[in-house]
């Protein structure tokens, strides 16, 4: 086999057939998937959820994951946030001209592990192949199917006032994780990304409490982001407080080192969740028990006003209003 | 005015130190700062150390601001 | 982390608040100079816990945002001239010119780039030796030393394609400016710190002697912000006017030395243009005749056409500290953080953009 990808891997012939062959199915085997049909035909009873997601993340592998496993975690994550079980996965690859195949193996092994922790499969997918500048390396799309346990009813714009808000971990690992690859922001650090399938710890959640009212992810954007989104859709106020919110201390220094609030960095394991008062405490020890839930803590209550909008108590106890991500975070200098 | 942190130096070549906050390390310039050592804390700014800090005039205003709350409590 | 958990203390921040609670009889109105205090008031909700005698207005300290809208498209200018990389720092991408801005060129194929240091910019001058690389120099005394050493080190490693469109600014003189036009009447002011721990304490004197304004030299962590209110109110109870430094760890009086002696070496004061202010001599930066080939400005044929104000933009009152976001007519409804009009919307230390995100203004 070459070691590199060519356009030819992605023409549907002989090379492609090989490529799909040796380094997607063998890998990622199961019984849908080993079919090579152009759909997967497979039976649920339910309420579906259904997601779609492309990854362009950059660089492509990063401290504690991959643009493989994150597409994996992040399809889940986003059926997860329904109440969904999630079940199968399509995966399509756009690669660059020239990619490695090395390096196209790591992230296939990857999405297996992921999927495997997960519980999903991967039961259909896409390889097209670009070329040289028409992509920056490898893109994946993906969708996901999953199912939703029949009394589970779970909505952005189901917050009730009184209800407590869950956070299930320290914010902005992922983010900071990233960028410290990057060039340009150059520093070294330990941190790995919070990547992390969900599923689990939601089903864990919904067995503790069937009144959950909202769950949401804040990926890009981050926590600050993911909370008005749902004060907005729920027409109501979110109220936090600031000494409540976990960071891990490389976090806050690297946010200190560039201008950032940790409020506004991307994370790729974590989730917010909205509950009525009286299920707060079992959910929360549901949570803890866990692995992706040890850290969780409630961050602060919905309230009525204002209506749409986040409000943090800082630790001078003064009240200050915390707005969604404008833009891109870029570095300030003074 | 000005973004400038607090990083301890951790190891010094030439004019540039590596500097960390938090556990992250970062490369930063000592152009402005000959005198700063290892085991120092420097104000960094946009990837120069601008000043060593003082640590006992830090001790000295925690210190002080702990006395006025001592007293505030009290009074 | 060490310097900054132990001034961010809760309960330390209650003992100063109680304290400032106490004493301050006098109403009084305090100006904090430079937009990183802004910054630290609005994000803390300081406003909200001093008594309601004491007034805070901000003042033009933000070096993107008194930078005029003619230097901006200076920048823009050389950004055009095909081959020309930019290095510059973030802040400075979104600030609208008479015409565009850098982000907008940069999406037409400019070659812009963000840096977090004159260290990147050099290395960017390093790797592509048969490109000139302009550095956009913004920044008051806090950042023109750093500018400096970049130039001298360019010249230590021979690099040849490095340059510095300097557009640095002075503080003091600006201030002074300020209080001659009598605008605003202030009781006290903010001095800024990093500014301080390169030029020192004495440059301030001038305020309280000559003006009989108190000063106090403070830091950027809440408790700094909150000891500098509690000393400036100390001055005007006992009717003093000093220059005091509140942020001992990081300003000594005599400043930095070594950092004032290589910007001395490089620089020479020269007349800016505040936007806001307009004019004020000796209040800028440029690059001695001996770094001539170093000087954007001299080695670069830069056109940036005529220059456009936008309409109904009062970044300028703002900026004086005569007007507050909320007396814009375009703030919260056409300017936005997305879609700015003016630099105090844009740069992430403007009054505007301090307004707007942390909620005043906006009923929050």
């Amino acid at each position: 086999m070459e070691d590199k990808i060519l356009l030819a891997h992605g023409s549907g012939g002989r090379l492609a057939h090989d490529l799909v062959a040796k380094s997607f199915v063998k890998t990622l085997a199961n019984p849908l998937l080993d079919k090579l049909d152009d759909s997967a035909v497979f039976e649920v009873s339910g309420r579906l959820a259904f997601t779609t997601d492309s990854y362009v993340v950059s660089p492509i592998f990063f401290p504690g994951g991959d643009i493989g496993k994150l597409a994996v975690c992040g399809t889940v994550n986003d059926l997860a946030m329904s109440g969904a079980k999630p079940l199968y996965l399509s995966l399509a690859f756009i690669i660059e001209e020239g990619f490695l195949l090395s390096e196209l193996e790591k992230i296939v092994n990857s999405v297996q592990k992921a999927a495997d922790e997960a519980g999903v499969e991967i039961v259909t997918g896409d390889t097209k192949v670009v070329p040289r500048g028409s992509a920056d390396k490898l893109f994946i799309n993906t969708a996901g199917v999953g199912v939703i346990p029949d009394g589970v009813d779970i909505g952005g714009d189901k917050a009730q006032v009184g209800d407590k808000v869950i956070l299930n971990g320290a914010i902005g690992d992922h983010g900071i994780a990233v960028m410290s690859q990057r060039e340009g922001l150059s520093f070294a650090t330990t941190l790995k990304s919070d990547c992390a399938p969900l599923g689990g710890l939601v089903a864990e959640m919904l067995d503790a409490s069937q009144n959950i009212n909202c769950l949401r992810d804040p990926t890009r954007g981050g926590l600050a982001t993911t909370l008005n989104e749902l004060a907005s859709q729920s027409k109501v106020s979110i109220r936090i407080e600031e000494k409540d919110i976990p960071v891990r201390e490389a976090v806050l220094g690297a946010c200190e080192m560039l201008g950032f609030d940790p409020l506004y960095v991307a994370n790729e394991g974590k989730l917010v969740a909205i509950v009525p008062p009286g299920d707060a405490d079992k959910v929360l020890k549901a949570m803890k028990n866990n692995k992706y839930g040890k850290d969780a803590v409630i961050i602060g209550e919905v309230a009525a006003k204002p209506a749409g909008r986040v409000v943090m108590k800082t630790v001078l106890g003064a009240h200050r209003i915390v707005d969604m991500l404008v833009g891109d975070l870029l570095p300030r200098i003074c | 005015m000005c973004l400038a942190i607090p990083v301890l130096i951790k190891s010094i070549e030439d004019k540039e130190a590596e500097a960390e906050i938090g556990g992250i390390t970062r490369r930063i310039s000592l152009w402005l700062t000959p005198e700063a050592r290892v085991g120092d804390y420097v104000l960094v700014h946009t990837g120069y150390a601008i000043n060593v800090l003082d640590q006992g005039q830090a001790e000295e205003t925690l210190a002080l601001l702990r006395e006025i709350a001592e007293a505030e409590e009290a009074g | 982390m060490k310097y900054i958990t132990e001034f961010r203390r809760s309960e330390l921040a209650q003992g100063l608040i109680s304290h400032i609670r106490h004493s301050s009889k006098t109403p009084a109105r305090f100006m904090e100079f430079c937009g990183g205090h802004t910054v630290t008031i609005f994000r803390y909700g300081i406003r909200q816990v001093l008594p309601r005698n004491i007034e805070m207005v901000s003042g033009p300290g933000c070096p993107i945002c008194v930078t005029a809208n003619a230097d901006l498209d200076k920048a823009i200018a050389l950004a055009q001239i095909p081959g020309v990389i930019i290095a510059t720092f973030g802040d400075m991408l979104k600030v609208p010119g008479s015409r565009s801005s850098l982000q907008k060129i940069k999406a037409d194929g400019a070659e812009v780039m963000t840096v977090y240091s004159t260290m990147d910019a050099l290395k960017i001058a390093a790797d592509n030796p048969d490109k000139p690389v302009v550095f956009l120099g913004i920044g008051f005394e806090t950042t023109a030393p750093t500018v400096a050493a970049s130039i001298l080190q360019a010249e230590e490693r021979g690099i040849k394609n490095y340059y510095v469109l300097s557009l640095h600014k002075l503080c003091p003189p600006v201030i002074r400016t300020l209080l001659d036009a009598g605008e605003v009447e202030l009781q006290g002011l903010v001095c800024p710190g990093h500014v301080s721990t390169i030029i020192g304490s004495h440059p301030w004197e001038f305020i309280a002697n000559e003006y009989g304004i108190p000063c106090v030299i403070s830091g950027f962590e809440p408790l700094d912000v909150l000891q500098c209110v509690d000393m400036l109110v100390g001055q005007v109870e006992k009717g003093e006017s000093k220059v005091e430094i509140a942020y001992r760890r990081g300003v000594r009086p005599e400043g930095n030395r070594q950092a004032l002696k290589l910007m001395e070496q490089v620089f020479e004061p020269c007349p800016a243009n505040w936007r806001g202010i307009g004019e004020v001599a000796g209040s800028g930066l440029k690059l001695r005749e001996k770094y001539r080939r170093f000087d954007a400005e001299a080695n670069f044929a830069i056109k940036p056409g005529p220059v456009v104000e936008p309409a109904g933009c009062i970044c300028g009152d703002i900026l004086r500290g005569v007007k507050t976001p909320a007396d814009c007519p375009l703030f919260g409804r056409v300017c936005l953080p997305e879609s700015p009009v003016g630099p105090c919307m844009v740069s992430s230390e403007g009054s505007c953009s301090a307004y707007y995100l942390y909620g005043e203004g906006r009923g929050g």
